[in-house]
């Protein structure tokens, strides 16, 4: 019995040291990536990147994503209800995370179609459309013609605009961008310069309120 | 000495815990993705947690039997892992070709602790210990 008591205790110990080393871990890396946020902001807002809502709201959220990105789908839908509830009070930019397989070629084109003034109508109909062009995690440019052409986009001005060097100019650097902020998940939401503490839409849902709060 | 067999055995489950633990903070809190080689580590790792605790309460002495081979086998993989990671078996002839590279080293402590070589000592230990509880349970 004194052993079985023995035993529960070490078990409770070590539950104890992993749960106190994960929080303090995480802690941690959460400072450290609040400082490192701070000190990187012009990696963080870049004026060309697509924008959403009033350009001088007190509350600017700049997400990471690919539109490969499952969790970036979901979240696409909650970000907007956010800014629907809120008006004139929250910006959102996008920025170009690529990072799933053959992901770079699908954003282009979602840059390209800026040029016709349909990024949002193309980038819904790409989350819409998602299972059908990302197999096993792979993107699969050449599986998007029919989402495209629903957008009612000039097709052809779409294909010449998508292989401008400065659209995989751009890409290249929101990547590098991505890499300077720590980003290596998708989506990945900076909310006035502030990192997630934690990913989850309750956390991001918070920081916003926050934000909402100290600028009313 | 019949006491000290559980004593042995409760210090084998000690230490599979342990690098149970520590393989789950470092993949699940650290976020560093676990190799092919990684993972057969965990396969034998992980179920000597459960097995020695079973062993142990009732006390049981032929749990030796059942988690012996599975600290062998894990031995194995983690003394490939570690001659991988210091170059002496060429990369070409490990099973990870996709994803994270095994000969990848992601923790150096102290210049030469290494992923690896923790989970060598976790096994060397276990099966060392395991043995010596075979042999004085058997007295």
């Amino acid at each position: 019995m004194k052993q079985k008591n023995l035993f529960m205790a070490v078990v409770a110990l070590l539950i104890l040291a992993f749960a106190g080393g994960a929080f303090f871990y995480k802690k941690q890396q959460a400072e450290q990536a609040a400082q490192n946020a701070a000190n990187n902001m012009a990696a963080l807002v870049r004026a060309d990147a697509q924008s959403f809502g009033n350009p001088n709201a007190p509350v600017h959220i700049v997400e990471f994503f690919d539109p490969a990105c499952g969790t970036c789908r979901e979240f696409y839908p909650l970000v907007k209800a956010m800014m629907t509830a809120h008006p004139d009070k929250i910006r959102l930019t996008m920025r170009y995370a690529p990072f799933h397989p053959g992901s770079e070629a699908v954003v282009k084109v979602l840059e390209a179609s800026r040029k016709q003034d349909k990024f949002e109508t193309t980038l819904e109909a790409l989350f819409a459309g998602q299972d059908k062009w990302v197999i096993n995690h792979t993107s699969h440019v050449e599986m998007t013609g029919p989402i495209l052409e629903s957008t009612g986009m000039d097709m052809a001005r779409l294909q010449n605009d998508a292989n401008a060097p400065a659209v995989a100019a751009m890409i290249v650097r929101d990547l590098a961008d991505a890499k300077t902020m720590n980003v290596t998940m998708t989506p990945e939401y900076f909310v006035n310069g502030k990192p997630l503490p934690q990913f989850g839409f309750e956390e991001l849902k918070k920081l916003v309120d926050d934000e909402l709060a100290n600028t009313q | 000495m019949k006491t000290t067999a559980p004593t042995l055995i409760f210090t084998a489950w000690l230490v599979a815990t342990v690098a149970a633990l520590g393989a789950l903070f470092m993949s699940e809190v650290m976020g560093l993705a676990p190799c092919v080689l990684c993972w057969w580590q965990r396969i034998f790792m992980f179920p000597l947690v459960m097995i020695l605790a079973l062993g142990l309460f009732p006390f049981d002495a032929k749990v030796t039997r059942y988690a012996l081979p599975l600290a062998v086998i894990g031995l194995g993989v983690a003394g490939f892992h570690v001659l991988l990671t210091m170059g002496i078996i060429p990369e070409a002839l490990a099973p990870c070709r996709q994803g994270i590279p095994c000969k990848t080293i992601q923790i150096e402590w102290f210049g030469f602790v290494t992923i690896p070589l923790l989970s060598l000592f976790a096994f060397l230990t276990i099966t060392g210990l395991l043995l010596a509880a075979t042999r004085s349970a058997s007295k």
